[in-house]
């Protein structure tokens, strides 16, 4: 069992960091409109918001590591430029979407929207994060403060969601292969 | 009063102040980004300026450069509105629009409208 240094990149970016930030959203959505239901009688003390805090930063650490994996570390790799007269543009993902007509709109709608749409996730949850942290169930008493970051909690997800399924499909159109390879298991034979 | 004394009063006490201005400059940086990413689509020249790492090509610079424009509107809001109430509704309709300008200047069709492609 082995696997190449850019697969596994690939793997952290888009599991390891990317999904996992975007698993978290149903719970920290659920708990931000909790907390912040305005029916909801004023009684979370400093102890009871602890969790939500760390939960939200852990969130935020793991969308800048996605983005910051993703545009410095994978995409270059996916952006590679083969020497002349290269035939097989396997390492070459971006060549190779763009070499047919059936596969080039995924370069040019897909990975062009979800390398610059993933940006407002990090972004957005950490104002998200930090509003949250400041102002816990107050958020509610300057009325409209609840009302954006909800917003932009969710707006995080969209975007996530759309880079991740954009990820996704380039992944198996034009996956990163290649680098060095980690042997993890030897089989018998 | 202090950011120290800030600091020790409850959530409720604190202005909505900087609570604005976290919201308003995310609503700049993601503004900013799909600003950024338009005009590095639409003029080679500044593709070819924004291009600061290039392995990851003009990327680079659109998301440094958004970055910055967030985190330094952050401050600067921060600092000026740090003992003050503002209008939440008039932030948040700014914020929305703005976040909305990052959704739709990324989105390469729309790019493509308004540049007539």
């Amino acid at each position: 069992m082995e696997i190449s240094t850019r697969d596994l990149w690939t793997v952290l970016h888009g599991m390891g960091f990317g999904a996992l930030f975007m698993l978290a959203f149903s719970g920290a959505l659920v708990e931000l409109y909790r907390v912040s239901a305005p029916e909801v009688p004023v009684r979370a003390n400093g102890r009871e918001r602890t969790p939500l805090n760390f939960y939200l930063v852990a969130m935020v650490i793991l969308a800048w590591f996605t983005v910051l994996s993703g545009a410095y570390i994978v995409y270059p790799w996916y952006r590679a430029v083969p020497p002349a007269g290269t035939i097989d543009l396997a390492d070459y993902p971006r060549r190779l979407l763009l070499s047919s007509g059936k596969t080039s709109e995924w370069h040019n709608v897909g990975m062009e929207w979800k390398e610059h749409v993933a940006w407002l996730a990090p972004i957005a949850m950490t104002m998200v994060a930090y509003v949250t942290k400041k102002y816990a169930r107050a958020i509610t008493r300057p009325q409209y403060m609840r009302t954006a970051v909800l917003g932009f909690a969710l707006a995080a997800f969209v975007a996530t969601a759309v880079a991740g399924a954009f990820g996704a499909f380039l992944n198996k159109y034009a996956p990163v292969r290649g680098g060095s390879t980690i042997i993890l298991l030897e089989g018998e034979r | 009063m202090n950011l120290a004394q800030n600091q020790t009063r409850s959530p409720e006490e604190i202005p909505n102040g900087p609570g604005a201005a976290a919201i308003l400059a995310a609503g700049i940086g993601c503004g900013a980004l799909g600003l950024l990413a338009f005009v590095g689509d639409a003029s080679e020249t500044l593709g070819r300026a924004l291009n600061f790492y290039n392995p990851t090509g003009s990327l680079s610079g659109v998301t440094t450069l958004a970055i910055l424009v967030w985190l330094g509107s952050w401050c600067i809001l921060e600092r000026t509105w740090r003992r003050r109430e503002v209008a939440m509704h008039t932030i948040n309709a700014i914020s929305f629009a703005l976040l909305a300008v990052g959704f739709l200047l990324t989105f390469p069709p729309f790019m493509d409208l308004l540049q007539g492609k």
